[in-house]
């Protein structure tokens, strides 16, 4: 149980305090509700550079990491397809200062030239570093824009290539600013060893005076049901052939996305999951195999992830990958295994409470899902699925038509490749 | 309100540790425990010093720790897979430079029910042929995808040119799984996972039944009938310098858009006085977002995503690196400003403003590392296989705090010497 206060200011800034007087810490966690989905289709990954150029120094403090360290604090932030969240943490008895950072960046970023010269490099390094100078790192730039046709998760939060970073301009940060980060479309959570009446004094001293403004409501174009098998093959130069299969499925705040969720468990969580257990245990198929979800806000994507062996065709394995969501499809899953999914989420939302940080993240979070007090009702939602909903959503989410696949062929990928 | 003024901030004058309750139970176990926290968990693990078979490659130590939930006398791979997840319950073995550790998180409530499942892994782990076969060829597998990634396998270029043929330096090749024979975990089990070689660690909320239901499980029945090796049976292992010291190790990649680099020599440990000083260093140089490095390389030339350095510090030796990913067009000057980075520190007494600043930030991490009472536990466990105790935090305060630039730069003279840091590249260059 994460418990909370929370006040608006009249600029429309939402706070929430969660008091924790165990650690001597506390966490300042502003969540922006803009992400990736949010650009311009010819100018991506432009949510996520503005995440580096909000470290860039604002009208009042030239260098924002600076003035944080020396006040024994540590910062950073990411960026994904549906929002940006900034965190904080530092000794409770120097909170203010955090205040004072998060309020001149939102009141007014600096917007200078040099940043923006050397952060589109370092989204550059960064954009090879994780995605293209990586085997298979460009599945996810390859995976969606083939399960999305219409809707802005088609492209990766890191952009869709190089050149839209490259060509990111001075006047798109300041729109793109002036749009979109303001009190009315943050929320802040502050935790630790912090007192309600402190932040809210607090709030109001730095926060107060940043003018507010109407958010414009977000017309998102939405993806069309699919209705045929979608699927791209790669011939390339990766070490091991990899096959990903996506299939579209609920929004966040559906019940299905709690059943796929369960779902993606009782496949691929922890060793004694089914596709652990009988693909690379049993049938030794696979050196490795994962279910997950992409966890977005809007309708979203049910992954299947799966490294054949070097003597198993691509067809045997994904015939494989099938066989298994067949199952689910046809049998009800047991009372005992369905239990031990939902015990696997309890503790996992039990353990998260050892963190300020997590906490504050988590209370973001489901603010903005519309009630940070969805966090704790969080565990008997997911108790409160049965095995006939879950046998109702495998239905719905694994079929063909449904699904998506992408296949990674290693071009010398022949069964061969052991000899010493 | 002036918003050019900063805020009014306190600097950090203590820290409460946690010092654990200590027993030295009948079988020889030392066992820890930690109490704190509010939530109804645990965290315990069992930490064993590795012992190498002699004559066998430490692959078999690797192997170890990945077969040891893979069967018991009772229960197979999948029902022990089954039973520790069903509770809820997170156990893996972990296995690094110095230890063999079986670590479990658990919902207290469920203590019971996962206590008997851990016993019998540390006492009737039985490494099914079976299991076996499978554990080499998905480690070769997946050897073969992690050798595709330069960060990877700049590391193990690293590690082995620091500590050349000692296991600190063992990196696996695909035919050292073939070697790996069932027969030798069974003999490495029994030698090493025994009590007399076992510290026991227990972090959180420590109700009334706790301890006497880990007391069962482990003192009573699980016997000292295993010996720990004699000191002459073990070798002695020294580490002058590193073992290429100085080198420039280069492996080209085709296609590559970025290199790994990776740089540093063997270091002081933590039990050595000048330890905080060195950390002090490498926090300048390296350590953190506003450091030396970060703040030239990425921050004024955007040449990478990151770039930092650390301090190992193992049990019998330590190792200093510097390690980053960069565009291939910019290996060389990379290399060029960390060297300048170096020299500066060496030559520029640094201002008092870095210096203070530097002093807050590690003394707020600190701090910040001590925010629930499993990282009390690994606070001391860092000390403490060191032969230290809790009152080193104390030291490294007053280290810190007594430290002045002129302190600092004679660290660096004293510790960092570029020409001779071995330099592995692995990419382009």
């Amino acid at each position: 149980m994460v418990t909370f206060d929370r006040f608006v200011l009249s600029n429309g800034l939402r706070v929430l305090v969660h008091e924790d007087p165990s650690t001597p810490m506390a966490a300042i966690n502003i969540l922006y509700n803009v992400g990736a989905r949010d650009e311009d289709e010819e100018r991506t990954g432009f949510a996520h550079l503005f995440e580096h150029l909000m470290f860039g120094g604002s009208k009042n403090v030239p260098q924002f990491d600076t003035a944080l360290q020396r006040v024994g604090g540590e910062s950073n932030a990411f960026t994904n397809n549906d929002f940006t969240n900034y965190y904080i943490t530092l000794p409770a008895a120097n909170m203010e200062t955090a205040f004072w950072l998060e309020s001149d960046r939102m009141l007014s970023l600096s917007f200078s030239e040099k940043s923006l010269d050397v952060q589109r490099q370092v989204v550059c390094e960064e954009f090879k570093q994780r995605y293209l100078n990586q085997p298979y790192g460009t599945a996810w730039l390859r995976l969606r824009p083939l399960a999305y046709q219409l809707h802005p998760y088609k492209w990766a939060t890191i952009g869709k290539e190089l050149k839209h970073i490259e060509e990111a301009k001075m006047e798109d940060v300041r729109s793109f600013f002036n749009r979109f980060y303001n009190p009315g479309n943050a929320i802040m959570v502050v935790a630790g060893h912090v007192t309600t009446e402190e932040v809210r004094k607090l709030a109001e001293k730095w926060f107060a005076d940043i003018p507010g403004m109407d958010m414009p409501q977000r017309h998102l174009p939405q993806e069309l049901q699919q209705t045929e098998a979608r699927r791209v093959t790669f011939k390339t130069d990766v070490p091991a052939n990899n096959i990903y299969i996506a299939f579209h499925m609920g929004d966040r705040l559906s019940e299905q996305y709690y059943a796929a969720d369960l779902l993606s468990d009782i496949l691929s969580r922890g060793t004694s999951s089914r596709l652990y257990r009988r693909l690379v245990k049993e049938s030794q198929l696979f050196g490795e195999v994962n279910a997950y979800l992409l966890g977005s806000l809007d309708p979203g994507l049910f992954i299947v992830e799966g490294k054949p062996l070097a003597h198993v065709s691509i067809e045997e394995a994904e015939q494989a990958i099938w066989g298994e969501l067949e199952v689910l499809r046809s049998q009800q899953v047991e009372d005992y295994e369905l239990e031990k999914v939902k015990n696997k989420v309890e503790s996992t939302m039990t353990f998260s409470e050892m963190s300020i940080l997590d906490k504050a993240m988590n209370l973001a979070y489901f603010e903005l899902l519309g009630d940070a007090g969805l966090l704790n009702a969080e565990v008997a939602k997911y108790r409160s699925i049965s095995a006939s909903t879950l046998l109702e959503a495998a239905k719905q989410i694994f079929t063909r038509e449904n699904s998506s696949t992408l296949i990674y062929l290693a071009e010398n990928h022949d069964g061969q490749k052991h000899s010493a | 309100m002036d918003r050019s003024i900063a805020p009014d901030y306190n600097e950090i004058d203590r820290f409460d540790l946690i010092s654990p309750q200590y027993e030295r139970w009948a079988n020889g176990m030392d066992v820890f425990v930690f109490d704190g926290g509010e939530q109804e968990l645990l965290r315990i693990e069992w930490i064993f010093e590795n012992h190498y078979l002699e004559g066998k490659s430490p692959i078999v130590n690797l192997a170890l720790s990945s077969q040891l939930l893979e069967g018991t006398h009772s229960m197979s791979s999948a029902e022990i897979a089954e039973k520790v997840d069903f509770y809820g319950a997170f156990l893996r073995p972990e296995y690094s430079f110095d230890h063999t550790s079986l670590v479990l998180f658990t919902l207290t409530k469920h203590l019971g029910k996962v206590l008997p499942i851990v016993r019998e892994v540390l006492q009737q782990a039985v490494f099914p042929e079976n299991e076996l076969q499978t554990y080499i060829r998905n480690n070769k597998h997946s050897l073969g995808i992690s050798l595709r990634k330069n960060d990877f396998v700049a590391r193990r270029l690293f590690n082995k040119a620091i500590f050349g043929s000692d296991p600190y330096g063992f990196a696996p090749v695909e035919s050292d799984f073939d070697t790996l024979r069932r027969e030798d975990l069974q003999r490495l089990y029994q030698q090493q996972l025994c009590p007399a070689n076992c510290k026991l660690f227990v972090a959180g909320k420590i109700a009334r039944e706790v301890m006497p239901l880990v007391r069962d499980h482990f003192d009573d029945l699980w016997g000292g009938k295993t010996m720990l090796p004699s000191r002459s049976q073990v070798a002695e292992r020294s580490f002058l310098h590193s073992v290429d010291a100085g080198k420039l190790i280069y492996e080209e990649r085709e296609g590559a858009l970025q290199s790994a680099i990776r740089l540093g020599s063997l270091f002081i440990k933590r039990s050595h006085p000048d330890f905080p000083a060195v950390q002090l260093l490498n926090t300048i140089l390296g350590g953190y977002f506003g450091s030396r490095l970060m703040t030239n390389i990425r921050e004024d030339k955007g040449y990478t995503y990151g770039i930092g350095s650390g301090i190992g510090s193992l049990q019998h030796a330590a190792f200093f690196t510097i390690a980053t990913e960069v565009g291939v067009e910019v290996v060389g000057p990379t290399l060029k400003e960390i060297e300048k980075e170096i020299k500066r520190l060496k030559e520029e007494p640094l201002e008092a403003d870095e210096l203070s600043l530097v002093k807050n930030y590690i003394n707020g991490t600190i701090l910040g590392s001590l925010e629930n009472v499993f990282s009390h536990a690994d606070k001391f466990k860092q000390v403490y296989f060191q032969g230290l105790d809790n009152s080193y935090y104390d030291y490294n305060f007053q280290v810190l705090r007594n430290s002045i630039p002129m302190d600092v730069m004679e660290t660096a003279n004293k510790y960092l010497d570029f020409d001779k840091m071995v330099k592995v590249i692995v990419g382009k260059y």
